[in-house]
């Protein structure tokens, strides 16, 4: 079990998703950056999927209530274990009553903390994911909250080896994208404007999605949209003319215009952007996509 | 993968980015193109394929979400067109469902602009809500939240410029062709004509939603004097 002394900004549990559900109206959720997320379990020996906590931009303060084995993965935070400092992507043991603190961000926006066995909430739905959007699986993180710690893992801990999977984005990323169906609505002056533009993730960003500030696009044809899925990484254009990145949280459906949709690959360097951080977009083909997540899972192979 | 999703007389398979397949069959809503979207969806989830996570059926489209790690996209997008090629199946039989609405007041506050944007009485307005039997196209947005339609034109009355911060749970509103329920608070800029004691979505019941596409709605008026 951990106690948590201080929750940081906004700390969630994450496990896989709470996926089969969406025929209901009811979000996937799960990792901002799901490879994170992955490797953080994978260092310390539990199924990729097993539930971390998120934490976003300030981390919190935790107690073990155990001796286990725990590792933080994603974001760059100073971590210390007691007085001595934990690098980021390794897994460590710690006693009973050992206490991890977060301190100062370096570089991402997300942090992944993984404890041997896995955080043990109450599924709902099939998952102990937090939608923030729709309350369903709880709750941030407040001071005090105890969470149960799962007992066995599937494999081997990866002990006091530091391993990276992604770069993490520094101020910025280049997100690759393919084209989407309303593509089709945009002239072809408004599609250059967008894969020519930088935008910057706005105030108004969170799980559910980003809203991103820089030149608006203009639709040629603005005819009304029935609401259809909207898979995470669609870029939405609502009348505004201002990009909107769906994350993890988003809505299952919607009816604004969806000029493309960011590769699942890139989707974990998304995770890791910060308001104020600058996107540009850059297509790519179905190919380079699947490419591009199959040596991702050859290196999260690797760690395993 | 083979370059070209195949496509039909008045449906096409499309990517929606690297881990979604849609069938889509266009812009509209209409109750045979929706029956043929859930026909399709039944049979996807029948068929088992390794690597769907996900079905998700709406107006005039259904997305099928995958791990294309697992599944090869050219033999979903074969497994569709023989689904599509097929004849229609039916997705459980449809039930109708009874909804009893307190209509107007602190319930139902754009009653009344919603009466003047028909330029008829309140009384008319939810006389023209509850006549028909609404299908339930689709659930989005929310969970459990239901797409009703068609409301008559004459009620159909666009969203809000800009939408309430907080809809109360069990609201009933209108927006444009559309007619729904908010199964909890959130906020929302349909038109609010009044408000169910009914409980919409429970995640801890089995099934958790009230409602299933291909469902029937009817709205009945609730008196004041049962409240």
């Amino acid at each position: 079990m951990i106690r948590v002394l201080e929750p940081g900004l906004l700390t969630t549990v994450q496990d896989g998703g709470r996926w089969g559900s969406q025929d209901l109206g009811v979000p996937v959720a799960g990792p901002m950056d799901r490879v994170s997320h992955r490797v953080a379990n994978l260092l310390v020996g539990n199924d990729p999927e097993c539930a971390t906590l998120e934490a976003t931009l300030v981390g919190p303060t935790v107690e073990f209530l155990a001796e286990t084995v725990f590792a933080v993965a994603g974001g760059e935070f100073e971590l210390w274990l007691d007085e001595d400092p934990v690098e980021v992507n390794t897994a460590r043991c710690t006693r009973l009553g050992g206490i991890l603190r977060f301190g100062r961000r370096t570089a991402g926006a997300r942090a992944y903390l993984a404890l041997a066995g896995g955080i043990d909430v109450p599924l709902t739905l099939g998952s102990r994911s937090t939608d923030l959007a729709s309350g369903l699986g709880g709750r941030p993180l407040c001071a005090g909250d105890r969470l149960d710690v799962g007992s066995g893992q599937s494999r081997k801990t990866v002990l006091g080896q530091s391993r990276k999977v992604i770069d993490l984005p520094n101020g910025g990323a280049t997100l690759r994208f393919l084209i989407g169906p309303d593509v089709i609505r945009f002239s072809s002056e408004a599609i250059t404007v967008f894969t020519h533009s930088r935008y910057r993730v706005g105030p108004n960003s969170n799980r559910m999605g980003y809203r991103l500030i820089g030149k608006t696009l203009n639709m040629a044809d603005d005819s009304p949209i029935l609401s259809s899925a909207t898979p995470s990484g669609t870029i939405q254009i609502p009348p505004s003319g201002e990009p909107i990145l769906l994350m993890a949280d988003h809505q299952t459906t919607g009816g604004y215009a969806k000029i493309g949709t960011v590769i699942t690959v890139d989707l974990a360097a998304a995770g890791q952007l910060a308001p104020g951080d600058w996107v540009t977009f850059e297509a790519c083909d179905h190919g380079e996509a699947v490419a591009a997540l199959i040596a991702i899972e050859q290196a999260l192979w690797c760690l395993g | 993968m083979a370059n070209i999703p195949p496509r039909g007389p008045d449906w096409r398979i499309r990517m929606a980015g690297d881990s979604a397949v849609t069938v889509d069959f266009g812009n509209v809503i209409d109750p045979d193109v929706n029956a043929r979207v859930l026909s399709v969806a039944t049979k996807v989830r029948s068929m088992g394929l390794e690597g769907v996570r996900d079905v998700v059926p709406s107006y005039s489209s259904v997305t099928i979400y995958i791990d294309p790690l697992c599944t090869a996209v050219d033999r979903l997008w074969g497994a569709l067109e023989a689904a599509l090629v097929s004849p229609l199946s039916g997705c459980g039989p449809s039930r109708e469902i009874l909804v009893p609405v307190f209509y107007g007041g602190s319930e139902g506050p754009d009653l009344d602009e919603v009466a003047g944007f028909a330029n008829c009485s309140t009384e008319q307005v939810i006389r023209l809500h509850t006549a028909p039997l609404y299908r339930v196209y689709m659930l989005g947005f929310l969970p459990g939240f239901p797409y009703l339609g068609p409301v008559d034109s004459r009620i159909a009355m666009p969203r809000r410029s800009s939408p309430r911060l907080a809809v109360p749970a069990g609201s009933v509103g209108v927006a444009g062709p559309q007619t729904g329920i908010y199964p909890a608070v959130a906020p929302g800029g349909w038109r609010l004509i009044g408000r169910t004691l009914m409980e919409v979505f429970n995640s801890g019941l089995e099934p958790p939603c009230l409602f299933r596409p291909g469902d029937f709605v009817r709205f009945e008026a609730v008196s004041e004097t049962c409240r």
